[in-house]
């Protein structure tokens, strides 16, 4: 047992208890009752208006026989597939650009976490206008270029679409832990290389690249987990009559199925379905930041 | 001589490189904002119109706001349940971070190890149960389930202040304990006051999440525009304004909705730096 800290005494017990109580209600409530509570109602059909009914494993057999609960999976491992490299490519590209000397690193730090702060709501308004077909503002531009214009909502170009908006939006974090994490590393390392002669090309994939990959893990990590839960620029971009999606994630289907059409064993079994693989893909993570991460 | 001279050269160019490539980045970064703002001053007549300088310019589309939609009320809700938030995780993480932090205890690793795995585990997971308990409750269609999960804690912001006050010298605590100080006034005039860029950081995130949300709103209260938030209130004007071809009024809708949330960050933007980067490498 960690013996470091101060030892509550008497009554001091009491208000240890206080201290932890909103994280115990939080555990309870927020987390493992719920995961637990979530799994025990996957296992059943339930609408609300009847007592649920026991149905075994039915809804997971659902998630991958019924094309509607099939294409939210899709949907979602493509979306992380181009979002996730994306966003850490682009940000550790972004941050790289911003650690080197230059002048007016503050305005182009701002310029890049603006949309950031930017609800995905009011963002996403504003790329409806720029992705619209013949009125947008991106179909005017590559016209001007002399190019055809694009669909960005027809079928295959949609999850393109939506990916962008959605990087777009996240980049400035990335940039942030990314700066972080070059900054940490010590200048007599660079000094020292190029001293014995190495070139810049060199000293990126000997020292930086190395030294960097512990926000490169942790930076992988949360936007996998972010890229699971996107749900708001989809909502509002791809939204289609009868509160449909043109292209649906996971998420999506959740609310969908529970609060548009009450199935409430379905839909418990689609966020199981999501927590198994995000949990997947994290051991994955991990086991993969023992082999390739290095710490100092 | 003439190698130095080449070093400069290159290094010249190399900057030369790292604006052009920001500088295009950057274009695309602001482009929509500039777009929004352009929008939003046009005439409902000119929403088509490709300039960035609107002509004639209106404040038409903010009055309509203001007169024919309900903006101030969405407005005003967003802004007490983010504060509501706010107040909830400030004084419920700092609690638990102050008891992983300071306090030795039986099964504080393991308890803070369980709260760490919930970082995990997708929000929506909780969702479906938290829903059917407030239903239980009689709270759906009022907005206690939009700030009361924000007393219970959370991995994140209890995490981000444990960081912190792990880097205040345990020495303070200690020296006040030999003067016969008690945990909770150690608690509350040690290491709170001495946390304040980390509480502002929380705060700031906290608002932030809070005022941007949509799921949850949008599950508690989709369509009373009375109680609900801003962004199912954009939600919902975007189906009828799209339609009705005010592209302007949205676009004034939408920046009224982010200017809160940018003024903070042009003020704060220390704390929203040294939020995410406490959070990211001091692991």
């Amino acid at each position: 047992m960690d013996t470091s800290g101060i030892k509550p005494l008497g009554m001091e017990k009491f208000w240890l208890g206080v201290l932890l109580a909103p994280t115990i209600i939080g555990l309870i409530f927020g987390a493992f009752g719920s995961v637990l509570a979530t799994l025990l109602i996957s296992f059943t059909n339930w609408d609300f208006l009847r007592p649920p009914v026991w149905t075994g494993l039915a809804n997971y057999i659902a998630l991958f026989k019924d094309e509607k609960l099939l294409t939210p999976l899709v949907n979602t491992l493509k979306f992380t597939a181009l979002y996730v490299p994306g966003v850490v490519a682009i940000s550790l590209a972004v941050a790289i650009l911003l650690n080197r000397k230059i002048r007016g690193v503050g305005m182009f730090r701002t310029a890049y976490y603006l949309p950031v702060v930017t609800s995905a709501v009011a963002a996403a308004l504003v790329w409806q206008m720029i992705y619209g077909r013949d009125a947008g503002l991106l179909n005017f531009i590559i016209e001007k270029l002399g190019f055809a214009p694009v669909c960005w909502f027809c079928e295959k170009n949609a999850l393109i679409s939506v990916v962008i908006v959605n990087i777009w939006g996240a980049i400035g974090e990335g940039m942030i832990i990314f700066l972080a994490g070059l900054q940490s590393i010590p200048r007599d390392y660079y000094e020292a290389a190029t001293v014995d002669g190495a070139d810049a090309g060199q000293l990126f994939r000997r020292i930086t690249l190395p030294l960097i990959t512990p926000s490169i893990f942790f930076m992988t990590l949360i936007t996998t987990i972010n890229s699971f839960q996107a749900y708001e620029y989809i909502y509002m971009l791809t939204r289609r009559g009868q509160g449909d999606s043109s292209v649906p994630v996971v998420v999506f289907s959740i609310y969908r199925n529970a609060f548009n059409f009450h199935r409430m064993g379905q839909a418990s079994a689609m966020a199981i379905e999501l927590a198994v693989i995000v949990a997947a893909l994290m051991l994955l993570y991990f086991w993969l930041e023992r082999r390739y991460v290095v710490y100092e | 001589m003439s190698k130095s001279m080449g070093i400069q050269a290159r290094r010249s160019l190399m900057d030369g490189i790292t604006y052009i490539l920001l500088g295009l980045g950057a274009i695309i970064m602001v482009l929509p904002f500039l777009w929004m703002v352009a929008t939003a001053f046009k005439m409902p007549a000119d929403q088509y119109t490709k300039t960035l300088i609107p002509s004639p310019a209106t404040l038409a589309n903010f009055r309509e706001l203001w007169v024919n939609l309900p903006f101030p009320r969405l407005m005003l809700n967003s802004f007490w349940l983010s504060t509501l938030n706010v107040i909830g995780q400030l004084l419920t993480c700092s609690m638990g971070a102050f008891a992983f932090a300071v306090v030795r205890f039986r099964g504080r690793n393991l308890l803070f190890t369980l709260l760490l795995i919930t970082l995990m585990i997708p929000g929506q997971v909780a969702l479906i149960p938290n829903f059917i308990i407030f239903k239980w409750l009689g709270l759906i269609g009022t907005q206690v389930p939009l700030w009361l999960p924000a007393f219970w804690g959370g991995a994140f912001g209890t995490f981000l202040l444990r960081q912190f006050f792990l880097t205040i010298p345990r020495d303070l605590a200690e020296a006040a304990r030999v003067d016969g100080a008690s945990l909770i006034e150690i608690f509350w005039h040690i290491y709170l006051p001495l946390a304040k860029p980390a509480l502002a950081a929380l705060a700031i995130f906290t608002f932030q999440w809070s005022w941007n949300d949509l799921l949850h709103p949008l599950v508690y209260l989709p369509t009373d525009l009375k109680k609900t938030t801003l962004t199912v209130g954009l939600a919902f004007f975007q189906q009828q304004l799209v339609q009705g071809g005010k592209f302007t009024v949205l676009m004034a809708g939408a920046l009224v909705s982010i200017l809160p949330l940018v003024i903070i960050f042009f003020l704060a933007q220390k704390q929203f730096v040294e939020g995410i980067a406490l959070t990211g490498i001091k692991r």
